[in-house]
C-alpha cells in the first residue's frame, strides 16, 4: 500500500513540471502558431481562420484547410526581418560578453569575502530588484542625457569639453542590459564559485601553478556551469529586448521586439508578427538546448 | 500630483464597483489618461445615478489589441478617429441610438464633417476633444539656434539646412508614420490624403534628407525631454506639448516650451467616444454620453485638459485664455488650413510602415 503511494507521489513529482511546461509554454506557443499560419482579415480578432466549437470537427477541418505558411515566406522576401535579427542577436551577445566581464569579478570577490559578510554582499546584488525596472532605466536617462549627471561629472572633471552624446545610441543600449542584467549573472557564478573546495586551488598551488594559472586550470573550469547559467540567462532576455532599447536606444537600432510591435500594431497583422515571435523563439531553443546537454554534461561528471 | 491623483481615483472606483450590488446602474468608461476632470465623473453619478468605473489607457494600440481581441467589458472607449475607422470595420462597435442623444444639437458642424470622414455619417461615435499634429519648441534653445523669436513653419525641421542647425540641441519626431508623412506631403503642396507610390517617394526623400538631424523618433518621450529642456524641437501632438509646457512652468526651471500649428496648416486628429457592440450596459453608455454632450460638462473638460472639443454650444462656457489660444482653438483662416487623413487600407498601411522603417532606422 505505501508503495504504491510512493510510486504515485513520485509520479506526481514528475507531472507537476510537465503540466507546467503544458499550461504555461506549450499552450502559448500553440495558440501563437496557430495565428502564424492565419491570413489577416478587418475583423474580431483580424485574422482567419478562428476556430469555434460549436461548428464541430468539420468546421474544424475546414479552418485547418485555410492554413498556409504564406507568412515565413514572407519573412524571406523583405531582409529587413533577417537584418533585424541579426542585430538583435549581435547585440544580445555583446551585452553578454560585457555582463560576464563585469560580473565575473564580482561574483569572485564575494565567493572570496569572509562567509559572515555574504549574506549582506548577495543583499546587495538583489537589492536593485526592489525598484521598479522601468524607473531604474528612466534612471538611466537622467544619468546619460547630453546634460546628464554623467556628462556633467566628466565636464566637471576636466576630462572631456564638450558633453558625449551616449543617450540615444547603441553605447547606451549596451549599458541599459548590462546594468538591468548584472544579477542574472553574478548568482549562478556565485553559487558555483562558492561550492568551490578551496582545497583544490591551493593543491594546484602546491605543485607549482602561479596563482593566475592555477585561476584558469582549476576555478574557472570549474565555475563554468555558473557561466553557461548566466550567460543564457542574459542572453535569452536580452535578444527579444523590447523596453531597453526603445527608452534608452536611437531609432537606428533595429530590434527583432521592435519588428514585431511594427507588424502588430502599425500593420495590425497578428499573424505576421506570430510568425516573426516563432522564429525568434526557434533562434533561442538552440542555446536553451545547447544548456540543457551542458547541465547534463556537469552533471554527469 | 495630478497624475497620482487620477491613479488614486482609478483604484478607489474600481474598488468600489468590486463591491457594488448587482442591481447597481454602472457604466464602465475607457479613456485616455490625464484627460478627464475628475468632478464631471462625479456630477455625473449625483445627477443620473450611475456609478462611472473609469478606466484608462496610453496609447491607441492597446486599446486596440483589447478591443479586436472582444470581451472587454467597457461601455465607452475614446480611440482616435484614424483607428476608430478600422475598428468600425472590424466590427468592433455598434451604432449609436441617436434618439438617446438628444444633446447631440450642440455638436460643432465643422468637426461633425471632418470626423464623418472617418466613421460616415457619424453613426458610430461622438468626438470628445480634437487637437493638432505641430511643433512644440524651447523658445530660448530655437532663438540660440536659428535666431527667431518664433516657429511658424514645418520649414524648422524639414528644411535639412534649419533641422541640421537644430540638431546640435535636439530634434525628437513621432514615431508614426500616420502622423508625420501627411504633414511632410501638405509642406510640399501636396494633397496630404494621397496614397500614390510617386508622392509617397517624395515624401521619403524629404524625410531621408533630414533624418540624420533627428534624435530620436518617439511617440511619448518628447513630453518629458521638452520640459526637462533636454530637446529644442518635437513634432508632437498638441495636447501633449500642452502638457509639457505645463510642467516646464511647474518646474521652474527656467524652460520655456510653446506650441504651434505651423503657417502651411497641420493635421487634425479627433478622439471619439463609442459603444463597443459587446458593452454591457449599453443604456448608460447613451447617457453618459450625452451627459458629455452638454455644454457646460464639456467646457469644463476642455478648460481642465487644454483642448479644444468638438462641441460648438459649449465655447460660451471655455476660458477665453484657451479660446482665444490659436493654438488650441485655430481661427477660420487657419481651420480652413488643417487637413484630415483617411484611414489607409491595409496594403497601403504595409507599403507606408515599411517606408517608415527605412526612414527611422535607415534600412
Amino acid at each position: 500500500m505505501s508503495k504504491a503511494l510512493s510510486a504515485l507521489s513520485s509520479r506526481l513529482v514528475i507531472i507537476i513540471p510537465f503540466v507546467w511546461l503544458l499550461i504555461f509554454f506549450l499552450a502559448p506557443f500553440f495558440i501563437v502558431f496557430r495565428i502564424s499560419l492565419s491570413t489577416t482579415a478587418i475583423a474580431m480578432p483580424p485574422y482567419t481562420p478562428v476556430f469555434d466549437l460549436a461548428d464541430g470537427i468539420s468546421g474544424i477541418l475546414e479552418g485547418i484547410r485555410e492554413f498556409s505558411f504564406d507568412n515565413y515566406v514572407w519573412l524571406t522576401q523583405d531582409a529587413l526581418y533577417f537584418n533585424a535579427y541579426i542585430s538583435s542577436l549581435t547585440i544580445a551577445a555583446i551585452s553578454t560578453f560585457l555582463t560576464l566581464l563585469i560580473a565575473y569579478p564580482v561574483a569572485y570577490g564575494m565567493a572570496q569575502a569572509p562567509r559572515s559578510i555574504r549574506p549582506t554582499l548577495l543583499m546587495l546584488v538583489i537589492l536593485p530588484f526592489w525598484t521598479s525596472f522601468l524607473i531604474r532605466v528612466y534612471a538611466w536617462i537622467a544619468i546619460l542625457k547630453p546634460e546628464g549627471l554623467l556628462n556633467q561629472l566628466l565636464l566637471f572633471l576636466g576630462v572631456i569639453d564638450s558633453p558625449l552624446v551616449i543617450l540615444n545610441t547603441n553605447t547606451a543600449i549596451y549599458i541599459g542590459i548590462v546594468y538591468s542584467y548584472l544579477p542574472f549573472m553574478v548568482l549562478p557564478i556565485y553559487s558555483a564559485l562558492e561550492k568551490m573546495d578551496g582545497s583544490l586551488v591551493e593543491a594546484a598551488q602546491d605543485l607549482g601553478c602561479t596563482p593566475t594559472t592555477a585561476f584558469w586550470k582549476v576555478t574557472f573550469p570549474l565555475s563554468l556551469p555558473g557561466v553557461v547559467a548566466g550567460c543564457m540567462l542574459v542572453f535569452i532576455p536580452a535578444v527579444g529586448e523590447f523596453v531597453i532599447p526603445d527608452l534608452l536606444g536611437g531609432s537606428e537600432t533595429l530590434m527583432i521586439g521592435k519588428t514585431l510591435w511594427n507588424e502588430f500594431n502599425a500593420n495590425r497583422d497578428w499573424p505576421v508578427s506570430s510568425a516573426v515571435a516563432i522564429i525568434l523563439l526557434m533562434i533561442l531553443v538552440v542555446p536553451i538546448m545547447f544548456f540543457q546537454n551542458a547541465q547534463t554534461k556537469s552533471e554527469g561528471r | 500630483m495630478k497624475k497620482i491623483a487620477t491613479a488614486l481615483a482609478t483604484v478607489l472606483l474600481a474598488g468600489i464597483a468590486g463591491v457594488a450590488q448587482a442591481q447597481e446602474r454602472v457604466v464602465n468608461v475607457y479613456n485616455w489618461s490625464d484627460y478627464i476632470d475628475q468632478s464631471i465623473l462625479e456630477e455625473f453619478t449625483k445627477e443620473t445615478g450611475i456609478k462611472v468605473v473609469y478606466d484608462v489607457f496610453d496609447s491607441n494600440e492597446i486599446l486596440e489589441t483589447k478591443l479586436l481581441s472582444g470581451g472587454t467589458g467597457y461601455d465607452v472607449v475614446v480611440p482616435t478617429a484614424h483607428f476608430l475607422a478600422l475598428q468600425i470595420q472590424a466590427g468592433v462597435f455598434q451604432k449609436l441610438d441617436k434618439s438617446k442623444l438628444p444633446n447631440i444639437s450642440n455638436m460643432w458642424d465643422l468637426v461633425n464633417e471632418r470626423t464623418a470622414k472617418y466613421d460616415p455619417g457619424n453613426e458610430y461615435s461622438i468626438n470628445y476633444m480634437w487637437g493638432t499634429v505641430g511643433l512644440g519648441y524651447n523658445v530660448e534653445k530655437v532663438k540660440a539656434a536659428l535666431g527667431v523669436e518664433k516657429l511658424d513653419s514645418w520649414s524648422a525641421v524639414l528644411d535639412p539646412a534649419n533641422a541640421e542647425k537644430l540638431a546640435g540641441c535636439g530634434i525628437y519626431m513621432l514615431d508614426s508614420p500616420s502622423d508625420i508623412l501627411p504633414s511632410v506631403l501638405n509642406y510640399l503642396g501636396i494633397s496630404a490624403d494621397t496614397t500614390s507610390a510617386e508622392d509617397l517617394a517624395k515624401a521619403e526623400e524629404v524625410m531621408m534628407k533630414v533624418r540624420p538631424f533627428i534624435r530620436k523618433f518617439h511617440s511619448s518621450e518628447y513630453i518629458n525631454a521638452l520640459a526637462n529642456g533636454d530637446i529644442c524641437v518635437a513634432v508632437g501632438f498638441s495636447g501633449d506639448i500642452f502638457q509639457a509646457r505645463a510642467r516646464a512652468e511647474e518646474a521652474k526651471q527656467g524652460v520655456t516650451v510653446d506650441y504651434v500649428v505651423p503657417k502651411e496648416g497641420a493635421e487634425m486628429w479627433f478622439d471619439q467616444m463609442a459603444i463597443p457592440a459587446d458593452a454591457p450596459h449599453v443604456e448608460e453608455a447613451h447617457a453618459f454620453i450625452n451627459y458629455m454632450m452638454k455644454p457646460e460638462v464639456i467646457a469644463k473638460a476642455s478648460n481642465y485638459v487644454f483642448y479644444a472639443n468638438g462641441n460648438k454650444t459649449s465655447q460660451q462656457f471655455i476660458d477665453k485664455a484657451i479660446l482665444d489660444d490659436p493654438a488650441i482653438y485655430p481661427d477660420d483662416e487657419m481651420l480652413k488650413k488643417l487637413f484630415t487623413v483617411s484611414p489607409y487600407d491595409p496594403k497601403v498601411q504595409r507599403v507606408i510602415t515599411r517606408l517608415w522603417t527605412k526612414v527611422v532606422s535607415g534600412q
